[in-house]
């Protein structure tokens, strides 16, 4: 504890003397916005707080290969988040401009709120039969939640040592196969100097103890997830907003080894030096990233696929869902893509998988994460319309 | 406070409907924000030509309590789905609020313009302040209100709906946030 203080001490002093050094961060969505009418039109949308009822949903309007459907699975799920299936088959929701996290019943695909008055409960994680719960600045846990889920307890909070910051603050969280949670840190802006507290990945033992940078140089990471055949952590990060409509690209990353830097903010999307802060520095000194994942697209949540309901050529393939653009005059993104690798690791293709929630460059509703269920169907959360689809795979029709 | 709300139910029923098509439910709005929308009451925000999907919004979180006051939470604690949709679209039928008479010191006004420039408020919020969708209208509001919701974004006792608020004030002062309150409610 004593030497935990110490280093909380050392840490604030760090930051401390970073900011005399410098002028306090621009820290706003707008900055670095340019002056024409064009970028003027352009602000963050933010998705209706009340759910769309079920026979309103976009499915019909919906495409995917052929041999694939998608139904609704569950509506009602006010700004459905991240998305994890229970060892029981409960299915878990976070969200971000809601205080709750719901639980949706096997079987009948009931919704439940089982938390609620949190502070942008995003993320969500299970492991060994308790719930894990990633707020702004905080993780909590609910131990026994499937057999407990029409009187849940109060989540217990064991990690806190976060920042407080809005921007970015809201959290993806997953358990990796070193039985750690890891734990993203937003940048606090759009694009803003590097500190020693935001810009990573952080991970910690279940009880909260033991937390330690796994990842630094990443602005935003929404969604990660680790390579069923090299255990190698695979994250998306989101790009910087006002650079142009074109650049920088969003990213998929992958962790080779502890403490990687990705660059932000000196470096985006591996090869263009950051126009404010890129000087002095060199794109050659930080990770690339595995694949670029389309300007603005909002890459958020992924998975590997290992289940056996889809073809073979997905198995062990990424699926990711890509939110959709706001900083960008025609809108790009808002759809799953599948991100399927060579053997080595890198990337082999990446292809739409499921498509058709823009209209008129309006959204109908926006993915924000997957789930592939223990059958090998795949859930898709859209926080647009607070609601959870189910995809399968029947087969080519004869 | 009960009886607060109990005489404003009586003023709104003497005064009547000042629209005919002022559903029943805004009745009670109206009294302390204005029979045409336009607040007369300190700290109490206009209502005019509100954005309805900011409405919407507010009221959803006064109804379930991620937006905290008394009144308005006590206000909004009955009203369906439906009431929310009816009220917000209503409130977006209202009058612009107007400018007050006074002008506002031409120096002071310049000033905070630059800074209404400099910082893009009025990017989301429109060019001409009046907002859009779920960005709310910021244009002759109470300039008691502004400064109150100002200095709460800042401060993050209002976290506000999606956080952008926050973000957005960050790097601006107490000073600057009493120039832009000043601003706003004097636009013209």
């Amino acid at each position: 504890m004593a030497y935990r203080s110490v280093l909380a001490g050392l840490v604030g002093l760090l930051a401390l003397a970073a900011s005399a050094q410098q002028p306090v961060p621009p820290g706003s969505a707008l900055a670095g916005r340019p002056d024409s009418e064009e970028a003027a039109k352009l602000a963050p949308v933010s998705a209706p707080p009340l759910p769309t009822a079920a026979d309103k949903l976009p499915t019909a309007k919906l495409h995917l290969p052929p041999g694939f459907s998608i139904e609704v699975y569950a509506s009602g799920v006010g700004n459905a988040r991240s998305l994890r299936e229970g060892a029981k088959g409960t299915v878990f929701v976070g969200s971000r401009l809601l205080d709750k996290v719901y639980a949706i019943t096997p079987g009948d695909h009931k919704v439940k709120v089982i938390a609620s008055g949190l502070h942008r409960p995003n993320g969500v994680a299970f492991h060994d039969g308790t719930l894990y719960i990633a707020e702004l600045s905080q993780i909590s846990k609910i131990d026994n939640i499937e057999d407990t889920l029409d009187n849940p307890a109060k989540p217990t909070v064991i990690y806190d040592d976060l920042p407080k910051d809005e921007a970015h603050g809201w959290k993806f969280i997953s358990i990796g196969p070193d039985n750690r949670l890891y734990i993203p840190v937003g940048q606090p802006g759009n694009n803003v100097a590097r500190d020693p507290l935001h810009a990573q990945i952080r991970r910690i033992n279940l009880d909260g103890t033991g937390a330690e940078t796994v990842a630094i140089g990443v602005r935003n990471t929404v969604g990660f997830d680790w390579n069923p055949v090299s255990k190698e952590l695979y994250f998306t990060d989101n790009g910087r907003d006002w650079m142009s409509e074109d650049v920088p690209e969003d990213k998929l990353n992958r962790l080779t080894k502890f403490g990687e830097d990705f660059g932000v903010p000196y470096c985006y999307q591996g090869n263009i030096s950051d126009p404010e802060f890129g000087w002095g520095h060199s794109c050659s000194d930080y990770t690339p990233p595995v694949a670029l994942m389309g300007a603005h697209t909002a890459a958020l949540g992924m998975r590997f696929y290992t289940g056996s309901m889809f073809p073979a050529d997905y198995k062990d393939a990424i699926f990711v869902a890509r939110h959709g653009s706001w900083n960008r005059s025609k809108k790009l993104g808002g759809d799953v893509v599948v991100v399927k690798l060579n053997k080595d690791g890198s990337v082999k293709s990446i292809e739409p998988f499921l498509t058709g929630f823009i209209e008129n460059n309006n959204y109908l509703g926006r993915p924000v994460d997957v789930q592939p269920l223990k059958d090998g169907s795949v859930l898709v959360s859209d926080d647009w319309n607070g609601a959870v689809y189910r995809i399968t795979y029947k087969g080519k029709a004869k | 406070m009960k009886r607060a709300l109990l005489s404003a139910l009586a003023v709104s029923a003497l005064a009547g409907t000042a629209f005919a098509a002022t559903p029943e439910k805004a009745q009670i709005c109206l009294t302390c924000h204005g029979e045409t929308g336009q607040s007369q009451t300190d700290n109490i925000p206009s209502l005019g030509a509100q954005q309805p999907a900011y409405a919407l919004i507010q009221l959803y979180m006064f109804r379930e309590k991620l937006r905290t006051s008394d009144v308005m939470n006590e206000m909004a604690k009955g009203l369906t789905d439906d009431d929310l949709h009816t009220l917000s679209d209503f409130i977006g039928t209202l009058p612009k609020p107007q400018p007050p008479a006074d002008a506002g010191d031409p120096a002071r006004m310049t000033a905070a313009k630059a800074l209404v420039d400099k910082e893009h408020c009025n990017s989301c919020h429109s060019a001409g302040l009046d907002g859009r969708d779920n960005i709310p209208r910021i244009a002759n509001q109470r300039e008691d209100y502004l400064l109150q919701t100002l200095r709460d974004y800042k401060s993050n006792k209002r976290a506000g709906y999606d956080g952008t608020m926050a973000e957005v004030l960050g790097p601006i002062s107490d000073a600057q946030i009493v120039e832009l309150a000043y601003y706003l409610a004097r636009v013209r």
